[in-house]
């Protein structure tokens, strides 16, 4: 028997067991996944807890439900991977074998890499909505707050679906509004980069939205510390943001096993070719998802489109063949832009966001790059697709690479 | 995508002025590009960053973060805003020829 390990039961490692099961022979392959957390978490949602539109009911289902038959399944933390010897040892000591193994440990936030943040104000005055213990104590914060001054920071690229912190500023303009104090509500975003919109395209056709929804703009910001007394952001050049509120979006880094494994980069992300996600290090080791360090961002999307590409090449490679799909870097996101709207983007490793119709050309019914109702609700009715066809291993019907019919190409990049 | 000619150099960027085509940056062209953005001279530890970024663009296929400068390139982020000041990321990016660092919108 052949074994296939999966590290990780998150959105890519139950979508890589859920499309290789049914393609691997019973009788010739074993696929175990491993996953230390018992809880599958729909992490799209945890932007609508802090605004109470999500409870946790709406996030939360039990991992093994989604443990394809025929896949074994190991709850336990992973201590360590050992490359050179096929072999994974487990926190309780158990060691695993493996012929080829899928590393999908995901990204987490590290508030404890930035001075200063990970301290006693830590879900008092300081939060994140990046975990769901996070969005819970930011729902309660807001809940009780009577205004002042909230900002929003973002401590570095990449991170984990690097729409959510404009997505959490714009349905917090809209949250107050509901309130009825929005005028005791300073809004800030802060980021490292140099403005909200960084793509020409997307900057031309949303530029304004900041503007519109009186949110200040801190950018060029890099963060140095946090003086949590005295409830301020210090950047590297002696900048200094007050505030009353802080929501951040700490460092992202890849899962610590990784490091201790020697496999990663020094964000714990494992290096891989971005066309079919096999290790730089070893030819029967990959990483998909969040874990890979793949140039574009990290989300749920582009693990989607990537597993599509990784469950063909894999079967190939598998049999010593070369692969022969080229992953693209295909992403597209739903944007939450507050007050029942939404926005659209679809992109990929070269093209950024373009204006058009998503997924019919012409027809839509979504619409790329443009707040509009629908856009809106195609974000609702996607946790409905996630739950039950995402990570089932369904076919949606959209192609894994980015198409440009639809798309109206604005002649720069 | 626009042409523009620095020195005499023709070179093509975008809207911003950041050079698109890797391989027509040189170090003659990083002097000027530098003058450019108030940098009138660069010395050797702009030479250091400059030639982390060239490289570990062409491995990774995107321009590395400060933090990334700092942790595998070993350039304290301090110093990066001494050699690049105010906006270290945008201002060593435009002179290494390179995107400069940008999210998915």
């Amino acid at each position: 028997m052949k074994k296939l390990v999966i590290l990780g039961g998150g959105t890519a490692g139950t979508m890589v067991a859920a499309k290789l099961r049914p393609r691997l022979d019973d009788d010739e392959w074993t696929i175990t996944m491993i996953d230390h957390e018992p809880t599958h978490y729909y992490q799209p949602g945890f932007l609508f807890i802090p605004f109470g539109i999500y409870t946790p009911d709406d996030v939360v289902k039990p991992k093994a439900d989604f443990v394809p038959a025929g896949v074994d399944y190991i709850e336990a933390e992973i201590e360590l991977v050992e490359p050179e010897d096929n072999r994974v040892r487990l926190g309780d000591g158990t060691v695993v074998e493996y012929d080829y193994l899928v590393v999908a440990t995901g990204t987490s936030i590290r508030p404890d890499e930035t001075p200063g943040l990970d301290g006693p104000e830590y879900g008092k005055t300081i939060h994140d909505f990046y975990t769901l213990d996070g969005a819970k104590a930011l729902a309660e914060a807001l809940r009780l707050w009577e205004g002042g001054r909230l900002v929003l920071n973002i401590v570095e690229m990449p991170i984990k679906c690097p729409v959510a912190p404009l997505e959490f500023i714009f349905l917090a303009d809209s949250y107050f509004q509901e309130k009825g104090i929005r005028d005791q509500v300073e809004l800030t975003y802060v980021t490292p980069l140099d403005g909200a919109f960084t793509k020409p395209i997307a900057a031309k056709h949303l530029g304004s939205l900041l503007e519109d929804k009186k949110v200040n703009l801190e950018a060029d910001f890099y963060l140095e510390r946090v003086d949590a007394d005295e409830r301020k952001l210090v950047s590297y050049d002696e900048r200094e943001i007050d505030y009353d509120l802080l929501v951040t979006i700490p460092l992202n880094m890849g899962a610590d096993v990784i490091a201790r494994s020697g496999l990663g980069n020094e964000m714990n992300y494992v290096p891989v070719d971005s066309g079919n996600f096999l290790s730089k290090q070893y030819d029967n080791v990959f990483a998909i998802g969040d874990a890979a360090d793949l140039p574009t961002s990290k989300a749920g999307s582009v693990a989607h489109f990537a597993v599509e590409v990784f469950t063909e090449n894999f079967l190939r490679h598998i049999e010593g063949l070369p692969m022969l799909l080229e992953f693209d870097g295909h992403a597209n996101c739903f944007i939450e832009s507050g007050h029942g709207k939404g926005l659209l983007i679809d992109f990929n490793y070269d093209t950024e966001p373009l204006p058009g119709k998503y997924p019919l050309p012409g027809i839509g019914p979504f619409t790329l790059l443009r707040e509009t109702e629908m856009n809106h609700w195609g974000k609702m009715i996607f946790k409905w697709t996630y739950w039950n066809m995402l990570l089932r291993g369904k076919e949606l019907p959209l192609p894994h690479e980015m198409l440009m019919a639809g798309k109206i190409d604005e002649g720069v990049r | 995508m626009p042409v523009t000619t620095i020195g005499d150099q023709e070179i093509h960027v975008d809207d911003e002025g950041f050079l698109t085509e890797y391989d027509e940056w040189n170090e003659d062209l990083a002097k000027e590009l530098a003058s450019n953005i108030g940098i009138a001279e660069l010395n050797d530890d702009h030479w250091k960053v400059i030639s982390f970024l060239r490289s570990d663009y062409q491995e990774q296929g995107e321009t590395a973060t400060l933090r990334r400068v700092t942790a595998v390139g070993g350039i304290p982020t301090k110093e990066l805003f001494q050699l690049f000041p105010k906006k270290p990321a945008r201002k060593m990016s435009y002179v290494a020829g390179l995107p400069k660092p940008a999210g998915c919108i």
